[in-house]
């Protein structure tokens, strides 16, 4: 199983599909945001406003999918001590954070037209801002540690035991008053009270976004299978 | 296949993870009121004493009809359909603030029943739809 993630193998691989993805991406990008700005309606209360979530529900989403993949990396590396997993971990990190970070920003900006305010401490709220913390000390663990080793031992903890935040931010809505409202769309029940006509854009940007998600993180792998080998030759 | 160490390791970490889910999921249990974003009409009827001057949220929705709008304050009727607090405030309230929808008001309580508020927050309702839609399902209402 590791050799099939053998980074030297899959380098070419990396070439060909940054390349793929770059000659798509901004004609699906523009696409999509045509849809989300121009052809999608506005909503029956919130008018134009609603726009925002085309880039916030994607953004949340990602960022939650993102931190449990880090998490699944994680694991595998401190029980079977893979290097290879570590680098795929490593380079997800960044786009999680960057997600986070949207997804707040795009929230506090919904949030004064809508509720009428930027900012409110309930529970989902602050669940994401735990979240953002989670990613940074993550982040930041891989790299202020000097020793390797013990760098990866410190990180896969940190983000396993920011596992427990996962379901607390997905079902904060539900367990709690908050003033965030519950979730439109129910992925277990297969239900959703989003109308069709503003389900298109919204499935349109995910799949943007998660196109910009994967070239970015094969940017970011290359870059560091790069300095893995570089480190190898001089030690050569 | 698994060496000792590995195993070492699933224990470890299991262990550490069930420690931890254990002890937030105590944390939170003991936490629940200070996480409840508001109280609803129901939860302030059964709470036994009411601390005048403390600062709390309110929140349900605005009862159909109940709102009244006069120069210098909005009164409207908080409900989270089994029981009900009135409200008075003065100043804005922000647009999605309308009567049948759901609101959030953060001020003191007088008495079990009446609450002033020093500012207003819209809740909104997880349906988005086109307003032409809407307008239909009103008819179809009526």
């Amino acid at each position: 199983m590791i050799n099939l993630i053998n980074p030297s193998k899959i380098f070419k691989w990396i070439e060909n599909s940054i390349k793929f993805i770059n000659s798509i991406f901004f004609i699906l990008l523009l696409i999509a945001l045509t849809f989300a700005l121009i052809f999608s309606p506005p909503d029956y209360l919130q008018g134009d406003s609603v726009r925002i979530m085309y880039v916030h529900v994607p953004s949340a989403w990602i960022s939650l999918s993102t931190y449990s993949c880090i998490v699944f990396l994680s694991i595998l590396t401190f029980i079977f001590k893979t290097k290879n997993l570590m680098l795929i971990s490593k380079s997800i990190a960044p786009i999680g954070l960057l997600f986070t970070f949207l997804a707040i920003v795009t929230g506090a900006l919904w949030g004064k037209p809508t509720w009428g305010v930027l900012w409110a401490w309930d529970a989902r709220l602050t669940s994401m801002i735990i979240l953002f913390v989670f990613y940074t000390l993550y982040i930041a663990s891989i790299k202020f540690i000097k020793q390797e080793d013990k760098a990866h031992k410190i990180s896969s903890i940190i983000a396993i035991l920011g596992l427990i935040n996962i379901p607390i931010i997905k079902y904060s809505v539900d367990w709690w008053n908050t003033l965030h409202q519950p979730q439109s769309i129910k992925f277990l029940e297969g239900t959703s009270t989003i109308h069709s006509s503003m389900m298109l854009p919204l499935m349109l940007m995910l799949l943007v976004l998660l196109l910009y998600c994967a070239l970015i993180f094969l940017m970011k792998y290359k870059t560091e299978i790069i300095r893995i080998k570089k480190k190898n030759i001089k030690r050569l | 296949m698994l060496t000792k160490k590995v195993k070492r390791r699933v224990t470890f970490l299991s262990l550490l993870l069930l420690t931890f889910v254990i002890s937030v999921f105590f944390i939170l249990k003991s936490l629940t009121n200070n996480i409840l974003y508001f109280k609803s009409p129901t939860d302030i009827k059964l709470s036994k004493e009411i601390r005048k001057n403390k600062k709390i949220r309110i929140g349900g929705m605005v009862k159909k009809n109940s709102l009244s709008i006069n120069n210098e304050e909005i009164q409207f009727i908080v409900t989270d359909f089994k029981n009900e607090v009135i409200v008075i405030y003065s100043g804005t309230v922000p647009n999605l603030f309308l009567e049948g929808k759901g609101v959030v008001a953060e001020g003191v309580l007088k008495d079990k029943n009446f609450f002033v508020a020093d500012r207003i927050l819209a809740k909104h309702d997880e349906q988005y739809m086109p307003p032409e839609l809407k307008g239909i399902l009103n008819k179809d209402a009526k």
